[in-house]
């Protein structure tokens, strides 16, 4: 599915959104970035926890198609300055990881 | 607002720096401290809160303290203090999110920046007392008697 | 739901508190970072699911009474942790499956989602329909 139909269908608030037309393999929760830095896999849509500036990093070394962070939380604005300088996705999903990835794995796999 | 009450309880718990196998246990000896002096459920809920975090921070970043628990007819006292670097920059602590833990905090769980915010959330007041290069000190007390605030909290005490 | 069925769902085994396989799971939660734990949980009989294995799960699993901890993506927490939460009747499951797919398949099965404010979009979004 399309990252800009997985967008609209949950919700999402748009933060940086450089490359709507990706396609969503999976979904892959963890706020452990070498967890993710090991077993991510490209084109996952990554729910996290972590507001730290190395995220934008990890997710575009996976080339996942992009980052939610959950539960209404917002990263800082070098964040989303580093995410426009790598084309890199970020989003906030007002729900916690659990509903989004719920949510997530019910729209991929309905 | 704190109105003088007798002290029912006082224990001091020293608190090993960077002893990860044991940090949390002051947290649940607390509670059951608490909970064998009859303390409200949802008092011990949350000083049991306010205490991991305080505990955690003293683990992870300081060489290591103490945690004196003093409980009183009306409220809980937790008292964090530590031999550690000090917060540089306390208002900057105070905001959730912002975290100094280095990676291989991060990588265990830790370091969310959620720490102090947790304390604030869960006390009625929260004073923090830091000095670069000296240690911090943190008093956080708990009211027993909330008859505001909290949507499913208790009445009144008779 | 209860633990056991949790566990037949994901694919999980129980390291501690198999006898207490019957007891009942309210709602979940999933985090790695513990303070998300301790933020966002505001009832008892919550399920954890963590890919954080530290001494410390155990402990806010304690503080927090939580209905027990499912284990994600393998990890395993040392000897003295499963112990520990043996002795304090915390019962822990582990499986190989990732945080996002135990997630997925225990909402899809009609967990839900901890107790938290609700917020607007979830009423009035076409695409998000309850479990």
């Amino acid at each position: 599915m399309k990252l800009k139909e997985v967008v609209k269908a949950l919700g999402l608030e748009i933060l940086v959104f450089p490359a709507p037309d990706l396609e969503v393999h999976d979904g892959y929760v963890s706020d452990l970035l070498s967890d993710v830095l090991a077993h991510a896999k490209p084109g996952e849509l990554w729910l996290t926890h972590q507001r730290h500036l190395n995220v934008v990093a990890v997710a575009k070394l996976r080339e996942l198609s992009g980052v939610i962070f959950v539960r209404g939380i917002r990263p800082g604005l070098d964040v989303l300055q580093k995410a426009r300088e790598e084309g890199v996705n970020l989003f906030v999903s007002e729900s916690d990881a659990f509903h989004t990835a719920g949510r997530l794995h019910r729209l991929l796999f309905p | 607002m704190i109105s003088p009450a007798p002290l029912r309880h006082r224990e001091i718990f020293p608190v090993a720096g960077l002893d990860l196998e044991r940090a949390g246990t002051v947290s649940t000896e607390v509670q059951r401290v608490l909970r064998k002096l009859g303390v409200e459920p949802e008092v011990v809920r949350r000083a049991g809160i306010v205490c991991f975090e305080g505990e955690m921070n003293i683990v992870l970043y300081t060489p290591g303290g103490r945690i004196i628990l003093l409980v009183y007819d009306d409220r809980v006292e937790l008292i964090f203090s530590d031999q550690g670097p000090g917060i540089p920059d306390i208002e900057l602590a105070r905001q959730p999110g912002y975290s100094t833990a280095p990676n291989w905090a991060r990588e265990l769980g830790f370091g969310s920046g959620m720490g102090i915010p947790n304390m604030e959330t869960n006390s009625d007041k929260l004073e923090i007392r830091s000095r670069p290069g000296e240690g911090t000190v943190i008093r956080a007390v708990i009211l027993r008697r909330r008859n505001e605030t909290e949507g499913s909290g208790e009445g009144p005490r008779p | 739901m209860n633990l056991r069925e949790v566990a037949e769902l994901v694919g999980a085994r129980f390291l501690a508190g198999a006898d207490l396989a019957d007891r009942e799971v309210n709602a979940a939660f999933a985090a790695d970072l513990l303070s998300d734990v301790l933020a966002m949980v505001r009832e008892e009989g919550v399920l954890l699911i963590t890919g954080t294995v530290t001494a410390q799960v155990v402990r806010v699993a304690e503080v927090m009474n939580l209905a027990g901890v499912v284990f994600v993506r393998g990890k395993l927490p040392a000897k003295p942790t499963v112990d520990y939460a043996a002795a304090a009747g915390i019962p822990l499951l582990a499986t190989p499956r990732t945080m996002y797919e135990t997630c997925g398949i225990l909402y899809t099965h009609g967990l839900p989602p901890a107790k938290r404010k609700p917020f607007p979009y979830e009423h009035d979004q076409p695409g998000s329909p309850p479990p």
